[in-house]
């Protein structure tokens, strides 16, 4: 009975993990596995990585993509880029938000707080598809949790783009990119050498900046993922430490009755 | 409950208690003295497991609801709300929505061993039917849950399954419009899933105290199936019991607090991350794991309506299993032939699974068709025949004898 049980037991339980991979499975090329700083049951984020990925967000992604879920302040938290507060109330004041209505019922622009959202790059969804070639730039809060492959996916993405296979016919506005679904994705290469200048020293390869903005989105998604490993680990250990007692005191309890 | 209640109210409040709501007396009987087969193995554990999980889904979801918002303008938000900005609300939400999956694994292993063991037959049909009942409920709650929080998978998976009554000939129509409140799954039917996913557990909770009240007349079932005959055969359930089932409990927990922690989104879909859109249509649209092997057979039958049968029959088919197993034997440890298939069946089980995951298209459509059809023959052909000619082994005298190395009729489990 026991090779039958442990048989059953592990059948049921990869079950679920097999069919989560074979969803996975599309007619787009597979993303290769990026060895992340926040992979792993130890992974955590990398602070240059983030505040990096927050430049090349900033000065890339932000013209189109919106980021709905993410306040100024989520900036400085622990966990994330964790910029000073001081550091943020510059980079929210940066932007220009609009406000009201004041006692005079007129709406008014003033300088962004930790307080305020990240601002939306087009005022609506029909002026981004406009500006966009009839194409939406989804909101980014939560992109690698939305896509099958998470940061694997948008990485190869945005490193990926290449010339359209021969006999592949590319409407204007679309490029080739094998790892979107259907090769065809209306987002231009975004990212180009050196696009961005490092304030760090670092060398602004595309890779580098694809690996910095993908490791800022992750955060962006899972702001609490250093907080939940953390929390995880004090867990586990308590509930191996308990299961351990209890399987001493069933022990000695049956201990008489065998 | 078997044998006099052995409760001893020892101060004034309780012997105060005890004549006029004797529930301490209650509780004793049931989980202290309750006197329990001394041989049930780790299978037996996932009653007590089953009870954690479904008060774990009670807690986090009462929190959960103090924060969520049941309109389609604000649910997704409102669920990133308590993933970003509520004090530990990214646990409770990764723990209510693990611990569906969780409750789910815990129950269908809990299902096999009844099957497995003969759990169901006489004298506890009514056991069974009851469980089956629980297991009806936490399918229609895990579907509404699903749809809260407003993604792609979400409104996609409600449209399709809520679609499925459309099939019901004459009224199939006005009944989907009045499931709906409206045309389409839109704000009425948000609101009125939230309304019943936050019943349906109480529900459970009302069954599953029948449940319990049904497993204490008969009392457990066991490992080699055959009944209590003498003290010797059985211990307190305290503190063996829970001792023990607070043992596989606990390691229970340490699975589940793998996936909370360390692969909260694995069990999940990517899709329902993007918020829902009546204008887009996924890709593939997926039921949630737990779901998967009902959702290949509804696709491999090529009629929509029976499809829906097939599917609906796939569980309902569960409510007289205790009728068409003709075996007067409860143990598969007795029956040599039964625990072949019910391997083969398991197996099956599994398959479906996948397939429910594939798209229904080629070799996975023949595939879900041959395994439908075997899902359905296990039940109404295997099951009934094998007990008229099955030769089964011989069975032990009492459960003391079983354990006995000395006078074991089988090489030790």
């Amino acid at each position: 009975m026991n090779r039958l049980s442990a048989l059953v037991f592990s059948a049921l339980l990869t079950a679920g993990l097999l069919i989560t991979v074979a969803e996975a499975a599309g007619d787009a090329k597979h993303p290769e596995a990026i060895d992340w700083s926040f992979k792993g049951l130890f992974g955590m984020y990398d602070r240059d990585s983030l505040r990096r990925g927050y430049k090349v967000y900033t000065e890339v992604c932000a013209s189109c993509h919106s980021m709905n879920q993410l306040r100024f302040r989520n900036l400085s938290q622990s966990g994330g880029p964790e910029f000073t507060a001081t550091e943020v109330k510059a980079i929210a004041a940066d932007f220009t938000v609009e406000d009201g209505p004041d006692d005079y019922g007129d709406m008014f622009d003033r300088p962004g707080l930790p307080k305020d959202g990240f601002v939306n790059p087009f005022p609506n969804v029909q002026a981004a598809r406009a500006a966009n070639g009839g194409a939406y730039p989804p909101d980014l809060s939560l992109i690698t949790k939305a896509r099958s492959g998470g940061p694997d996916y948008i990485y190869a993405l945005l490193t990926g783009y290449e010339d359209p296979p021969l006999g592949m016919k590319m409407r204007d506005g679309l490029y080739y990119n094998p790892y979107m679904a259907g090769g065809k994705i209306a987002m231009a290469a975004p990212l180009l050498e050196d696009l961005v200048e490092y304030t760090d020293g670092s060398a602004a390869s595309v890779e580098q900046m694809s690996y910095d903005v993908v490791t800022f989105l992750n955060w962006a998604a899972e702001p609490e993922l250093e907080e939940r490993k953390q929390t995880g680990f004090m867990v586990l250990i308590y509930l191996t430490v308990f299961a351990g007692l209890l399987f001493f005191s069933m022990r000695r309890i049956w201990a008489d009755k065998h | 409950m078997s044998g006099e209640s052995t409760y001893q109210p020892n101060n004034g409040f309780t012997k105060w208690m005890d004549t006029r709501l004797p529930l301490l007396r209650l509780a004793h009987d049931s989980f202290v003295d309750y006197p329990t087969p001394k041989n049930l193995n780790y299978w037996w554990t996932f009653g007590g497991i089953l009870t954690f999980c479904l008060v774990t889904q009670i807690i986090t979801g009462i929190i959960l609801a103090m924060h969520y918002t049941p309109h389609v303008d604000h649910a997704f938000n409102s669920v990133e709300h308590i993933m970003r900005n509520v004090n530990h609300g990214w646990l409770i939400r990764y723990i209510h929505a693990n611990g569906a999956s969780m409750f789910f694994l815990a129950v269908y292993i809990h299902i096999f061993r009844g099957m497995y063991y003969g759990s169901y037959k006489a004298p506890r049909e009514v056991l069974w039917i009851l469980g089956v009942i629980i297991y009806l409920l936490m399918m229609a709650a895990a579907f509404m849950g699903y749809v809260l929080p407003w993604g792609q998978m979400s409104l996609w998976g409600a449209t399709v399954i809520t679609n499925l009554f459309g099939a019901i000939p004459l009224v199939g129509d006005s009944i989907a419009t009045w499931l709906w409140g409206g045309f389409s799954v839109d704000n009425p039917t948000l609101n009125r899933f939230f309304s019943l996913h936050y019943l349906i557990p109480f529900l459970i909770f009302g069954v599953v105290i029948l449940h319990i009240w049904a497993l204490h007349v008969p009392g457990n079932n066991n490992p080699v199936g055959i009944s209590v005959k003498s003290e010797q055969d059985t211990v307190p359930f305290h503190p063996y019991y829970t001792v023990k089932d607070g043992f596989a409990l606990v390691v229970f927990m340490i699975l589940f607090s793998y996936f909370v922690f360390f692969a909260p989104n694995v069990l999940g879909h990517a899709d329902n991350y993007i918020p829902a859109n009546p204008l887009v249509t996924p890709a593939h649209i997926v039921p949630e794991w737990y779901l998967l092997p009902f959702y290949a057979i509804l696709r491999a039958v090529p009629d929509k309506l029976g499809g829906v049968i097939a599917m609906v029959g796939a569980i309902f088919i569960l409510f007289v299993l205790p009728w068409l197993d003709t075996s007067k034997i409860r143990s598969a440890r007795y029956r040599p032939l039964f625990k072949q298939f019910f391997l083969i069946f398991v197996m099956n089980c599994l398959v479906l699974g996948y397939l429910g995951a594939m798209p229904a298209e080629g070799v996975y459509i023949t595939l879900a068709r041959i395994c439908t059809i075997y899902y359905f023959a296990h039940f109404l052909i295997i099951l009934p025949l094998l007990g008229l000619f099955e030769k089964p082994r011989e069975i032990p005298e009492s459960i003391s004898a079983s354990i006995l190395p000395e006078t074991a009729a089988s090489p030790a489990e």
